[in-house]
């Protein structure tokens, strides 16, 4: 809760302009009964971003986007979408926003394109008169279009998920909203879906991109946010989240016990206990002690320690990775369902 | 708002028609349908001894003076439960079955809207039943005529009507039952509403068909069959006498009204807050 709290004075600092946010939510909530599903998030997405949705499953990310989109009703609080109020004013937002909600759902009796046409017809500011060629770019960007004429009941899983995506980018969207795009998709598949948001970001759409798995949308987003049983629990840009975790010092020498005690005396204090110095052995050992900001420098370290007599084998200074603060954040794995 | 403010808010009729008669389950009804009319004629035409007045379903005796009126028989036979059963699956179908497809939420973030997807699923439905009794209406008139010519017919007021008016009266006919099946589809789309389960909801609409008839048929609730969406399905007889008496007509076209309205707004009531979780 003070990682959150922390965070949201972090933004208040950069003094975001609710104008400037393509999501933004406050205190939103929603329940099914008397489980509560989402709870109270104050969600900032910035304009231009590529924003993670992260979080394990079950922790509120799919029902967010429902909310989001119109399609179930908050139990509280109130969520604007590229300005405009939902629920109230969600038929002016909707057309700028393309998205893929749980998984891709199709008529099975339609080919890929006639069902593309098809939810193209339900927005009724698409022109029929270019629906064809939109279709067809569509298709295109997917790499989809070998297939555009095959019946979407013979559609692999990966394909289905690529036609989703096509169907989101039917017409210029200022907003993208991608569900777990990569689900069911082989690691050649997850490339391509991430080499396409960056394509779609590059031309200024917001990408708002939820998953449970974050190591498929890291490396492309900008912005994140952290979800856990149903409430939000950091909150910003990549390098604020990263750089919220102290730093760390990781060394290998066969020398653990003589390093621990020499990283003592300058004042670091090694994870395990200090133990005596004992006849150097031949194994090798990680040594990690936290650095705070006013430490000594790093060849400093490292000066002291081979003076000392400790073979240093490698030497390394890190922020702990993402992957390492958000299951600290969440307290548990990734992958968990709740 | 979106830059360009045209609207083409028709193509989701014209998109919802299309795929309707893209699926092998609407062609695969229509194509039974048109089999009563067939089968019936066919019999008829076989048997040695015409059937004699008042013989068989109604009007079955005058098939063999003008073909024409197998359309007639044909959709008073299917009217009771056949005919019914097709709506029933159409309705039914029309918001669960995208809810159970998953396509419902695409749709309406499109966005569709839910009132124009509502009256757009209602229309197309009603469409389905014009399909339905016209191919009853037009395999009658086709298989009938090529196997008994067109002739005469007695109507049931005793006078005798040509070709011409033969093909009013059926008409009318088709018509009537046409417009007996709209209220049946306005309680469909409801409960439709209610589950993402499409085959659930079919079934309830086809289940509710049989309930209605069979409380009409109880004397002890004489007070509530004009209330019946059933009420007025096989009084097409005054259409078939000279000059035509309008009067169960007009009332069934009232109670049709009424039932469309009345579900509709109930749908719409439903639709209009109902979280879409499938």
């Amino acid at each position: 809760m003070t990682e959150t709290a922390t965070l949201a004075d972090e933004a208040d600092e950069a003094d975001i302009d609710p104008a400037d946010l393509a999501i933004a939510t406050t205190g939103l909530t929603k329940r099914f009964g008397h489980q509560t599903a989402v709870n109270g998030i104050d969600l900032a997405v910035p304009r231009g971003s590529v924003f993670g949705f992260l979080g394990p499953n079950g922790s509120g990310k799919t029902t967010t986007i429902r909310v989001l989109l119109g399609l179930a009703a908050a139990t509280g609080g109130s969520a604007r979408l590229l300005g405009h109020d939902v629920p109230t004013e969600l038929a002016q937002a909707l057309p700028r926003v393309g998205a893929l909600i749980e998984g891709p759902a199709f008529y099975p009796f339609l080919s890929g394109a006639d069902n593309l046409r098809r939810l193209d017809s339900a927005d009724r500011y698409a022109d029929p008169a270019t629906r064809d060629q939109r279709v067809a770019r569509a298709l295109e960007r997917v790499g989809l279009t070998h297939a555009a004429k095959k019946k979407a009941r013979a559609y692999s899983l990966g394909m289905k998920q690529r036609l989703g995506i096509a169907a989101a980018l039917l017409t210029p969207r200022d907003l993208l909203v991608l569900d777990e795009p990569t689900n069911g998709l082989d690691p050649q598949g997850t490339r391509e879906v991430r080499s396409l948001i960056r394509a779609v970001a590059a031309e200024g759409t917001t990408v708002f991109v939820s998953s449970h798995l974050l190591a498929e949308v890291a490396q492309i987003c900008t912005h994140a946010a952290v979800m856990h049983v149903g409430s939000l629990v950091a909150q910003g840009s990549l390098d604020d989240l990263r750089g919220t975790g102290a730093r760390v010092v990781r060394i290998t020498t066969p020398d653990g016990d003589l390093c621990r005690v020499e990283l003592a005396r300058l004042g670091l204090e090694a994870t395990g206990p200090v133990g005596e110095v004992t006849e150097p052995t031949t194994d090798e050992v990680a040594v990690e002690a936290p650095l705070a900001d006013d430490g000594p420098a790093a060849e400093d370290i490292v000066a002291a320690l081979v003076r000392a007599g400790v073979r240093v084998r490698s030497f390394d200074v890190d922020r702990p990775s993402l992957e390492d603060r958000f299951v600290a954040l969440t307290g548990e794995g990734f992958d968990v369902a709740r | 708002m979106p830059a360009d403010t045209r609207t083409h808010g028709g193509a989701l009729l014209g998109s919802e028609v299309r795929v309707l008669f893209r699926r092998w389950r609407t062609w695969a009804m229509l194509a039974a349908l048109a089999t009563i009319p067939i089968l019936m004629a066919v019999v008829v035409r076989l048997s040695s001894e015409p059937p004699g007045p008042g013989e068989g379903p109604p009007f079955l005796d005058q098939v063999t003076n003008n073909g024409m009126f197998v359309a007639v028989t044909a959709l008073v036979v299917t009217t009771p439960l056949f005919l019914p059963l097709t709506i029933a699956v159409v309705s039914g179908d029309t918001i669960a079955g995208e809810a159970g497809l998953g396509t419902l939420r695409y749709l309406l973030v499109a966005p569709a809207g839910r009132l124009r997807l509502l009256v757009v699923k209602y229309v197309s439905a009603c469409v389905f039943c014009v399909a339905a009794s016209g191919t009853v209406l037009l395999v009658g008139w086709g298989i009938g005529s090529a196997l008994f010519g067109t002739g005469e017919a007695t109507l049931l007021s005793g006078d005798t009507i040509g070709v011409g008016d033969a093909v009013v009266r059926s008409l009318l006919v088709g018509a009537h039952v046409t417009i007996c099946m709209l209220g049946l589809a306005a309680v469909g789309l409801f409960i439709s509403t209610l589950t993402d389960a499409g085959v659930g909801a079919m079934a309830a609409v086809a289940v509710l068909t049989i309930v209605a008839q069979v409380l009409g048929q109880l004397e002890q609730l004489a007070w509530l069959h004009p209330w019946l969406f059933t009420h007025h399905w096989l009084s097409f007889a005054d259409l078939l006498r000279a000059p035509i008496v309008w009067t169960s007509f007009t009332e069934n076209v009232l109670l049709q009204a009424a039932y469309v309205a009345f579900f509709g707004a109930l749908a719409y009531g439903r639709f209009s807050t109902k979280d879409v979780l499938s």
